[in-house]
């Protein structure tokens, strides 16, 4: 199920390598994810769950659902979706919790360029995505010394898997493909102060700003003056019956396995969702040439754009509202679903389910940012649903109510990458003032305006209308208890 | 229904960007299907005769002055909406032409026969493949020009590929 053919995309894969999969021998890409390696040849189960022994598939494709955990080389529980490919490997599927062999662990050598204790850094800045690149650019220029820590091998976040032109205006580079703004920023902080660490994750942060981080099996220490969280979000699951067989996947996993590794998640899909990621991966599924049966939303509206939803609808993808999922069918991996319609209530209306022959079901029911860092550092937080959840109390300056710790992007409230870069801006211009106390105030606040004004041009239209509401809470809250300004 | 439910526009809401008869009779000229009003504006630093216009900030919606515009396609794959498409009716002989940009992989070859799909993904007919531009300034977003009867030239949308003889 590799994609040979891509109207976007070239892929450029490692050398052919062997495997062993269950004692059968299989052939890879070096280097891609183990998980994309088996769906190519056709595997679709990695394990048995623990309790109820089902089948489980992967579900994120970002290492963060361990639904793919499998056995390789006599080690349990590898999370196969993020971990590479080698030449040798043996990976059986996992049932159960595995068993630890009894041998002792032992340490990939160290790195010379990576000792324990990192040092300080005036300015840490966690994710790599629209925001976190956006944050150092604009410190950097500034002058301040900022190093980026993101947990994939490659710098970008969602964009490297972004085929699509983005919206906007020329500032946000509108009408750029998501792959190559990515390339962009990379680009723009070649010549800035500013070191990106890749493959590296941030697992924790203490007081006093001290980061904890894990690269290769080692972990390092990493102390700062100033920290900004651009952590981005996850991917919410939806509940009905058999959603857990593989094949039902994340939007997001979806983009991942087939616009970074080449794989195409199957034949026949039904996407959950006609929000606008719901829509473009719809899009980008016809794309790949994967069929889309149905696009099912559960609202009585599309929550996208007309434009995106146009592009799959002229292709002959119906796009069902008021119409939700019942269950999934298959017992090994999804060979079907049921769908229906529903009344104002949400509750299926009898006689209208219709049976989709599919293989893969693909949720985009949202996300909800990524708060743990923050939670753990003792930033205050609020629930606000026009947010998609819990999110670190900030002020218009995106500082928390922990001194010295900004967040921005996605992880202060699910938006668009155009306003994440924005955000990533002003909170390297508010870190920086703060860092760099002989910085011009004027021309400070004269930068941050620009960014702030450009916030609010992209959130005025009908579809900004969750972030208006939503910032407006967190301004007001941030005014109670201390954001800043 | 609205294009909310279902993702098709009404002929209503396209009126508006379609030119008077008179206009479409004189030659090719773009029509824009972009009613939502989304922080977008690309299209309208793509034409360079100055031909589009999005009125207060770019959350407004998108029109174009038919005197202006000549078709030239310039805005066509610089629409991260893949909104835009151009119209030739000036055409002799009872058939028109459509240009709209086309992001699938295999490209058409000129003088293949295509299906015709329209707004709603039905399907309408056939048209011939006239043109494909395919350049690096598009950017991976390809034009294809087809030319259909000429009562089709304000539905047809898209296009398929006809299953090669088996
Ligand atoms: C299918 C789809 C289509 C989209 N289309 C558009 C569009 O057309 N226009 C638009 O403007 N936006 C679009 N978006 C939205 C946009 O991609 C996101 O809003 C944007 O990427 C958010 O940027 P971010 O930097 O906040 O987060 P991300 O891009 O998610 O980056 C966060 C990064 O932080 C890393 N990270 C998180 N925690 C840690 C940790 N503890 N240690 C180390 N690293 C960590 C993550 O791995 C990730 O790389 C789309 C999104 C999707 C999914
Ligand atoms: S077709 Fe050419 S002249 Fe007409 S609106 Fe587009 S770019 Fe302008
Ligand atoms: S570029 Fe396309 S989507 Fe954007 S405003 Fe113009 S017509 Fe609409």
């Amino acid at each position: 199920m590799r994609i040979r053919q891509h109207p976007i995309l070239e892929f450029e894969k490692g050398p052919l390598i062997e495997f062993e999969h269950d004692g059968r021998k299989l052939t890879g890409h070096e280097g891609e994810s183990i998980a994309a390696a088996l769906h190519a040849a056709g595997v679709r189960v990695l394990r048995h769950s623990i309790r109820l022994d089902r089948p489980r598939g992967f579900f994120c494709a970002i290492g963060r659902c361990s639904s793919c955990l499998m056995t390789v080389d006599g080690v349990p529980n590898v999370m196969t979706c993020v971990t590479p490919l080698k030449a040798g490997m043996r990976i059986e599927t996992q049932t159960g919790k595995g068993i630890i062999p009894d041998v002792r662990f032992t340490h990939p050598p160290a790195d010379p360029d990576y000792p324990r204790d990192l040092g300080n850094v005036p300015l840490a800045i966690v994710g790599a995505g629209p925001a976190g690149l956006s944050a150092a650019i604009a410190a950097g220029r500034l002058g301040v010394e900022c190093v980026v820590i993101d947990e994939n091998a490659v710098p970008g976040g969602q964009l490297i898997k972004q085929t699509h032109m983005f919206f906007g205006s020329k500032e946000h580079h509108a009408r750029v493909r998501g792959i190559d703004i990515g390339e962009i920023l990379l680009k723009e902080i070649e010549d800035l102060p500013v070191s990106v660490i890749t493959g590296t994750t941030v697992l924790g942060l203490y007081a006093d700003r001290v980061l904890a981080l894990l690269r290769n099996d080692r972990f390092h220490r990493l102390t700062s003056d100033s920290i900004i969280l651009a952590t981005g979000a996850s991917e919410n699951m939806l509940a009905f019956p058999n959603s857990d067989l593989p094949g039902v996947y994340g939007a997001g996993a979806v983009q991942t396995l087939m616009n970074v590794d080449g794989v195409a998640p199957g034949k026949r899909v039904l996407m959950i969702g006609a929000g606008n990621i719901g829509l473009i991966v719809s899009y980008q599924l016809l794309q790949a040439g994967v069929e889309v049966a149905a696009v099912v939303e559960g609202l009585p509206e599309i929550g996208g754009y007309h434009v995106h939803a146009a592009k799959v609808v002229r292709a002959g993808v119906p796009i069902l509202t008021s119409h939700t999922i019942l269950r999934a069918l298959g017992t090994e991996h999804v060979e079907g679903a049921v769908i229906s319609q529903i009344d104002p209530q949400w509750c299926p209306i009898e006689g209208t389910e219709v049976e989709l022959d599919v293989d893969t079901i693909c949720l985009a029911v949202g996300l909800t940012p990524n708060c743990e860092l923050g939670s753990q550092l003792g930033c205050e937080e609020a629930f606000v649903a026009e947010l998609g959840g819990r999110v670190s109390i900030h002020g218009a300056g995106l500082a928390t109510t922990v001194e010295g710790v900004y967040i921005a992007g996605d992880a202060s409230g699910i938006e668009e990458a155009s306003t994440a870069m924005l955000e990533g801006r002003l909170a390297g211009l508010s870190a920086a003032g703060r860092l760099l106390p002989d910085l011009d105030r004027n021309e400070l606040a004269r930068l941050k305006k620009e960014a702030s004004e450009g916030l609010r041009t992209l959130r005025a239209g009908p579809f900004g209308e969750h972030a208006r509401a939503g910032k407006r809470k967190m301004l007001e809250l941030a005014g109670v208890r201390g954001g800043d300004s | 229904m609205s294009h909310r439910q279902d993702g098709i526009l009404e002929p209503r809401q396209i009126d508006a960007s379609v030119p008077a008869t008179e206009r479409l009779g004189r030659g090719p000229v773009a029509i824009i299907e972009c009613v939502e009003n989304i922080p977008c504006n690309p299209c309208v630093d793509a034409c360079q005769k100055g031909a589009i216009r999005i009125e207060g900030d770019m959350n407004g919606t998108p029109s174009v002055d038919f005197d202006i515009c000549d078709g030239c396609m310039l805005c066509v794959s610089a629409c991260p909406g893949l909104a835009i498409f151009v119209v030739n009716k000036g055409l002799p002989g009872g058939v028109a032409e459509v240009s709209l940009p086309y992001e699938y992989t295999p490209l058409p070859s000129v003088g293949d026969t295509v299906v015709t799909l329209s707004r709603e993904g039905a399907v309408l007919g056939e048209g011939t493949i006239q043109r494909v531009l395919s350049s690096k300034a598009l950017d991976r977003t390809p034009i294809v020009t087809l030319s259909v009867p000429a009562d089709h030239a304000m539905d047809v949308r898209h296009f398929l590929a006809k299953e090669p003889p088996a």
